[in-house]
């Protein structure tokens, strides 16, 4: 079954924004996405795989080599054949083990034929793309550690029997989960580059319209994908356009004040939440098609930059995201 | 089981959660269900679900064989004691129903107290609930078989119809979007079963009925009313200029559904699940408690070796390792090793906080003390400990540490003497460094505070009614800020409104007592603890 169309969700505007910057510059790291159950959080990201554009790899190559020099000694290709394929995305499933995770010795090789073969896992398929981890916050410890030491260093490390692998692995993280049934540890908010909290919309009329759409895409599917497969298209062509523009876009002096002042404002721990919202920022103004990035490309994303990175004051009883958007205000007037 | 035949036609409603003990009511119902339904256990296995080497047989045919999982073809899953399954089990039923290949799931929920319930994520994904326990054998009947089916995709509505449905959701305060969609496929396949290409009002009150009526939060009334308050009359119709007609036909189809305990159940839904930061309640241990699936690991002190997982990851690699050394015999390396895992409960304290100034005393202080000697009672069976604390006058003390003793407790309390000022500060205070205390020891505290709420003492000791106030929300904050889980109960004659809103800072629940004799009581704070 084809996935609901990115561009046919209603509302959820700083979801779908979210999604977009980090699709337009990967390096800002995932998103992390809380909220209640029905806010359409999983539909998000499973339509965010049919929307990305497809990039190029080397045929067969179980990591998606963009070269053939690049391709892993230990997969055995004979072709150095080049193909586009759609960005990967690949799910996380709660439980999955570790062997599954970061790959194993292949059991059906040593057993049958005694051969050492090394069988790749989630994260080799996850390489250059997104891993999905649905209920992230409920996924087990030895896994999250797992996890961010991969994030951490690009690079998958398998030791076992006497076989030794290393391959790349770089992808965006994108977790979803209720935070009402567990924290998250510090360490793994971290790994986010941006947050966002989707909540169920109020009005009738937007409800009504989800209904519909959901109604429509069941039943009459041919025609709904349809209908929007140019609006879906017309993101894709944009988020490609400002990819391009992101490498030509000044940073002026000013503004990288701005973002320093507002960190220090709000406390957030460690440089990274000021480089996520540096690059947020950017990528904001590529999608946007300005040439300079200005304060109120700042003003836009600081919210999800560093929702998440702010110690709890236990005090202060407004969400963390509005003791942002607070700050934003009195510093950037 | 009309809803059971919904789900032959449309897999895509995704299940149905049933409610019942066991029975001839149940039987009677199951006895529709497709035969080949496959069933499931709360303590099954990911390789039974999904499938995975098996690995016996492999070594038996010296050739791959895997296991086909339980999920791996599409069709109605039967998933017994429902109630029991944990959060990774329903996460991992809830993807295999997103992925929409045709699974339904009938959950049947065996909980015999309110709150022992199907986890909420699964049941957000079922289009159907019911609840059979006030059913009798002889109120079920069969159903006429059926005639031929019209297909889905061609069963039309009126437009009209989508906005009836969302705004009866919104009236019965149901907040998530799954809700209306299901109502609309529920009607659908209802059009389809009677041969209809179009779908009519009654289609759609009947499938209001089955997909609304158990996920209604409140009772539906003219103004969003909190959900705590009390239920209107069912016999006074409220209707409103602002629906017409045919909502006010649909919301009546839903009432006609709605739980008679919805009040009880709601004070039990707000029992929190096990949080996952600072004093857990279900930590992992080694020794005690449910066994969680083995994991590979070192064997330091006190961890146990689950031998048969060890033999089971070391048999795939004997012939590779016989090559490499030129040793017989079974070959086990470090990395093989399996280390059993248990789940280890922590244990519950309940930190009675009671207030005991004049003005609560002349009140209710007997009747809460009655609430809180039942409570005791059980708490023994239950394994908790209790402290007490109760403030006065200008101060607080801690009548008694943590203890498991009844007979200390019930002799303190007995004894508790009431007058003076309401220093509520001041005792959540005393009452929250006790659980911060109890927290690090391992316990997983809870505060229940009983009090008439008018609180004039200020935390420096001054009759400042204020600044009392303030300083009393100031602490719930704090308590609320370390995931201490809270109950207020409101002691007082007239309901509270500021014990309300303190309540809903601590995000506790809020029980007032007017409605309540002691035994009420001591059933809503268990309900509310969520044993």
């Amino acid at each position: 079954m084809t996935p609901f169309p990115f561009s046919a969700i209603v509302g959820q505007d700083e979801m779908k924004q979210a999604m977009i910057l980090t699709a337009i510059d990967g390096s800002i790291g995932g998103v992390l996405v809380f909220g209640d159950r029905g806010t359409g959080k999983s539909t998000a990201v499973r339509a965010l795989a049919a929307l990305l554009p497809p990039i190029k790899a080397i045929k067969g190559c179980p990591v998606n080599s963009e070269k053939a020099a690049l391709v892993p000694d230990w997969a055995g290709l004979t072709t150095k054949r080049g193909h586009t394929r759609p960005t990967p995305v690949v799910d996380l499933p709660l439980g999955a083990t570790e062997d599954r995770v970061t790959g194993a010795l292949d059991i059906e090789k040593a057993l049958t034929k005694g051969e050492k073969a090394f069988q790749p896992g989630l994260l080799a398929q996850a390489n250059r793309g997104y891993l999905y981890i649905d209920e992230v916050n409920l996924l087990e410890d030895h896994i999250v550690d797992l996890l961010l030491d991969v994030a951490q260093s690009g690079e998958n490390v398998v030791e076992r029997e006497g076989l030794s692998i290393r391959h790349p692995a770089r992808f965006v993280l994108v977790g979803s989960g209720n935070p009402e049934e567990g924290e998250l540890r510090p360490q793994l908010l971290d790994r986010f580059g941006l947050s966002v909290e989707v909540t169920s919309p109020k009005d009738i009329d937007t409800r009504v319209e989800v209904v519909k759409r959901r109604d429509a895409f069941e039943n009459d599917n041919a025609a709904f994908m349809l209908r929007w497969q140019a609006e879906d298209a017309a993101i894709r062509d944009r988020i490609l356009t400002a990819r391009k523009t992101l490498g030509k876009l000044k940073t002026p002096e000013k503004t990288m004040r701005d973002v320093a002042e507002l960190c220090l404002a709000l406390g957030s721990d460690g440089l990274r939440g000021e480089l996520t919202l540096l690059k947020a920022a950017r990528a904001y103004a590529a999608w946007r098609n300005d040439t300079a990035l200005t304060r109120a490309h700042v003003r836009s994303v600081a919210p999800m930059a560093l929702r998440h990175r702010l110690r709890r004051d236990p005090l202060d009883e407004a969400g963390s995201g509005t003791r942002v958007a607070r700050t934003v205000e009195e510093i950037l007037g | 089981m009309l809803a059971l035949e919904l789900l032959a036609i449309d897999p895509g409603l995704g299940g149905i959660a049933i409610r019942a003990r066991a029975g001839p009511v149940r039987d009677r119902l199951m006895a529709h269900i497709d035969p080949t339904a496959r069933r499931l256990h709360p303590a099954i296995s990911d390789e039974a679900l999904f499938g995975g080497l098996d690995l016996s047989a492999t070594l038996e045919a010296q050739q791959l064989i895997m296991q086909r999982g339980l999920l791996a073809d599409p069709g109605p899953l039967i998933l017994g004691m429902a109630e029991r399954a944990g959060p990774a089990l329903a996460a991992r039923l809830a993807l295999t129903l997103d992925r929409a290949v045709g699974h339904t799931l009938i959950a049947l929920d065996e909980g015999a107290e309110p709150d022992e319930r199907l986890n909420p994520k699964l049941a957000e994904r079922l289009a159907f609930g019911v609840d059979l326990s006030d059913v009798t054998i002889h109120d079920t009947d069969r159903l006429p078989p059926l005639g031929p089916k019209t297909p889905l995709a061609l069963v039309q509505y009126d437009p009209q119809m989508i906005d009836q449905i969302v705004t009866v959701a919104s009236h019965l305060g149901i907040d998530s979007l799954r809700a209306p969609v299901f109502a609309l496929r529920a009607a659908r396949a209802l059009a389809a079963r009677s041969d209809r290409k179009m779908i009519i009002d009654d289609d759609l009150e009947m499938a209001c009925a089955l997909t609304l009526a158990h996920r209604a939060t409140r009772l539906p009334e003219p103004a969003p009313a909190a959900p705590e308050a009390p239920p209107p009359d069912p016999t006074d119709q409220a209707s409103q200029d602002s629906l017409d007609l045919p909502q006010e036909l649909l919301l009546d189809a839903v009432r006609a559904l709605l739980p008679d305990n919805l009040l009880d159940r709601l004070t039990a839904a707000k029992a929190r699940q096990g949080r996952g930061s600072g004093t857990g309640a279900a930590r992992k241990g080694n020794r005690r408690g449910r066994p969680l699936p083995s994991r590979a690991g070192r064997l330091n002190d006190g961890a146990r070796i689950d031998l048969i997982a060890t033999l089971r990851a070391a048999a795939p690699w004997q012939t590779i390792r016989r090559r490499s050394s030129a040793s017989d015999g079974l070959q086990i390396r470090p990395a093989d090793i399996r280390i059993k895992r248990f789940e280890e409960k922590s244990d519950r304290l309940l930190i009675f906080t009671v207030d005991a100034s004049g003005s609560s005393a002349v009140t209710r202080l007997a009747e809460a003390k009655g609430a809180i000697e039942l409570l005791l009672a059980q708490a023994y069976a239950r394994r908790d400990h209790v402290a007490l604390v109760s403030f006065r006058g200008t101060t607080s003390e801690l009548l008694l540490p943590p203890t498991r003793s009844l007979v200390q407790t019930k002799r303190r309390l007995a004894a508790l003497p009431g007058g003076g000022g309401t220093p509520l500060a001041a005792g959540m205070m005393t009452a929250f460094e006790q659980a911060n205390q109890a927290g690090r020891r391992g316990l997983t505290p809870t505060l229940i505070i009983l009090t008439d709420g008018r609180a004039n003492i200020a935390l420096d000791g001054n009759a400042d009614r204020k600044q009392a106030a303030t300083d009393a929300q100031q602490v719930a904050r704090r308590v609320r800020a370390h995931h201490c889980d809270a109950l207020v109960i409101d002691t007082g004659n007239r309901p509270e409104p500021a014990l309300r809103n303190l309540a809903q800072t601590l995000d506790a629940a809020y029980l007032p007592l007017p409605r309540a004799d002691a035994h009420r009581l001591s059933q809503s704070v268990a309900a509310s603890l969520g044993d």
